[in-house]
């Protein structure tokens, strides 16, 4: 199977990553040839087998609904890039 | 200061409490260590000297106070330097992922991993070298440098714990904790000639952990022998409330009094056919056979068995483990964390920052994981994978039914040259062939050296076991290191001064 440079630049587009030209035909000519190999999995009939979402047995984790101290707002902003007044600051969402 | 080379961590904790040295000289000779090799073997991202110094003299305050009254506990790994490796979060320590996103990212928690060795009274020495994200399976594709095996400079220490694994087998540290979603403890151990867990998903807390695939990350050991493996396995497994996926299994505590013949006698062991395949390198399925006839010869039942699914494991896993990571990767976006490239626009801002700064490989993944999740390919690339995991865990469950353990190769090769595999990812991901299974399935595996090849090069043998059966593992492979001198090999030193 073969993707084109369109389908790779929709892809690269909903995941977030700006691409120069010339990584663009790179990259459709590798996940090509990926995904070709992954469609042998084609090949398995599957139809009554159940997916495996977790290997462990399924659980949910409850715990007593007790409000616990977070980690603070001083610390959670120790990594920012770019802060003001105790918060991310960020270019407008709307116009 | 005896040679490091030597040391375990029993020996370790024994001279520490006489006091035949101290916490400060037997850091500062693994911090001189490092920066003998560090230049040529690049295992390490950073590493903190005072800190390491500093946390020795408090740890030497105790030993003085315990010397003189045996009343008080002693930490059981107080003043024991480790190396961590750095997609694991250690408080205050830069913590990379082995990529540009993360550069000056410092933690401002620990991992449970890493809280747990620490409150043990261990030492960090510094933070390992990775794949970016964990995403590789030689250590070629951190931001940071390659790491070289130190038994062969070309070639590389495998991966993604490379810098764990190169640590270990250099003697820049007795013990390293890595990571294994594809085969990134086993592997690298292997091409290192040290030993190397990978526990049941589950078994240890994935809190603090940099997110690679959410339903395949492991915490995993390496260590000189099995006997250190599982000591530090002890003290990081076990429930934790802060992981929902950590199970709520008591850990045993193992027993390695019992002679070697006791626990290979009848043991069951399961040689999966389809793991012995055309191509792969005949020294290392003779270093192999040759290890499973050994257990036979002290009274082992080697059955052979099928896995049928095993062909399928490579394409399932890359497609749900770039899925997962497209997913868990969303959130270095240059707004909470590292560096930020700077535009007029949040989606700008999100994609030229993710665009300069993540690798090719990570990249890579991140749109192979996209597209298997997207409208209208979800059911037939992530939904089929999902099912076909299913076939090659039923493959295991039914084996595990007529075997006790399955021993099998670690990789179809010993470690290949840098650079070998640069212009084909889909080669590279071929490595990960005997690895990916027990991923897919969820069950332990260890690496045990198993000898060399003709250059000299390490080949290990892998251990594989039902779900939460690590003790089994440890014993088996300790039985083997106690009738073989395989994990004491050392690579030859050439470093010239």
């Amino acid at each position: 199977m073969s993707l084109t440079l369109e389908e790779v630049e929709y892809i690269a587009e909903l995941a977030r990553l700006s691409l120069r030209p010339e990584e663009k035909e790179i990259y459709r000519d590798q996940l090509s040839k990926i995904l070709d190999y992954a469609s042998r999995l084609g090949n398995l009939d599957t139809t009554l087998v159940p997916a495996t979402f977790s290997v462990v047995p399924y659980h949910t984790a409850l715990r007593p609904d007790h409000s616990r101290p977070g980690i603070g707002e001083k610390k959670l902003l120790l990594n920012a890039p770019l802060t003001e007044e105790g918060q991310f600051k960020v270019p407008p969402i709307l116009d | 200061m005896p040679d490091l080379s030597q040391l375990t961590l029993k020996q370790i904790t024994g001279a520490l409490r006489k006091g035949d040295y101290s916490s400060r000289e037997l850091a500062q000779a693994y911090l001189d260590r490092i920066e003998l090799l560090e230049p040529q073997l690049n295992a390490f991202i950073s590493i903190e000297p005072e800190n390491v110094l500093e946390q020795a003299d408090k740890a030497d305050h105790q030993l003085a106070a315990w010397r003189k009254n045996a009343a008080t506990n002693l930490q059981p790994l107080l003043g024991v330097p480790i190396a961590i490796k750095d997609v694991l979060c250690v408080s205050g320590l830069r913590c990379t992922a082995g990529s540009r996103i993360l550069e000056n990212f410092k933690p401002v928690y620990d991992a449970t991993a890493a809280a747990r060795l620490i409150a043990a009274g261990a030492l960090v020495l510094g933070k390992t070298n990775t794949d970016e994200f964990a995403m590789g399976s030689s250590t070629e594709n951190s931001a940071y440098g390659v790491t070289r095996n130190p038994w062969d400079p070309n070639r590389v220490p495998g991966g993604s714990s490379g810098g764990s694994a190169a640590a270990v087998a250099a003697n820049m540290a007795p013990v390293a904790l890595g990571t294994d979603t594809g085969g990134s403890v086993r592997l690298p151990a292997s091409y290192c000639g040290v030993t190397g867990i990978k526990p049941t998903y589950g078994r240890v807390s994935r809190y603090g952990l940099i997110a690679f695939g959410s339903s395949l990350d492991v915490v995993g050991v390496l260590g000189q022998d099995v006997e250190d493996v599982s000591w530090i396995f002890n003290l990081i497994a076990g429930h934790d409330p802060l992981d929902s996926t950590s199970v709520d299994t008591p850990v045993p505590q193992f027993s390695f009094k019992q002679p070697p013949e006791t626990i290979l006698n009848s043991l069951r062991i399961g040689v999966p056919q389809e793991y012995f395949i055309s191509g792969m390198q005949l020294e290392v399925e003779a270093r192999v056979k040759e290890a499973i006839n050994i257990m036979q010869d002290h009274g082992a039942l080697i059955e052979t068995i099928s896995l049928p699914h095993t062909e399928y494991s490579v394409p399932v896993y890359y497609l749900i483990a770039p899925a997962e990571a497209s997913a868990n990767l969303a959130r270095y976006d240059g707004i909470r964390y590292g560096p930020r490239v700077d535009a007029d626009s949040i989606q700008a801002i999100n994609s030229q920052t993710r665009g300069e700064k993540f690798g090719p490989e990570v990249k890579r993944r991140i749109m192979l994981g996209t597209y298997a999740l997207s409208a209208g390919y979800y059911d037939a690339y992530y939904g089929q994978a999902q099912k076909v995991r299913t076939l090659i865990k039923n493959d295991f469950e039914r084996a595990f039914e007529k075997v006790d353990i399955i021993a099998a190769p670690v990789a179809p090769s010993t470690a290949f040259k840098i650079g070998e595999h640069s212009d084909d990812p889909l080669s590279m991901y071929l490595e990960d062939i005997f690895t990916i299974p027990a991923n897919l399935a969820g069950i332990p595996g260890l690496t045990i050296p198993a000898g060399l090849d003709q250059s000299r090069l390490p080949v290990g043998i892998q251990l594989m076991g039902a779900p939460f059966n690590e003790d089994l593992l440890f014993k088996v492979g300790n039985a083997f290191q106690a009738i073989t001198q395989h994990h004491l090999e050392k690579p030859i030193e050439k470093t010239t001064r």
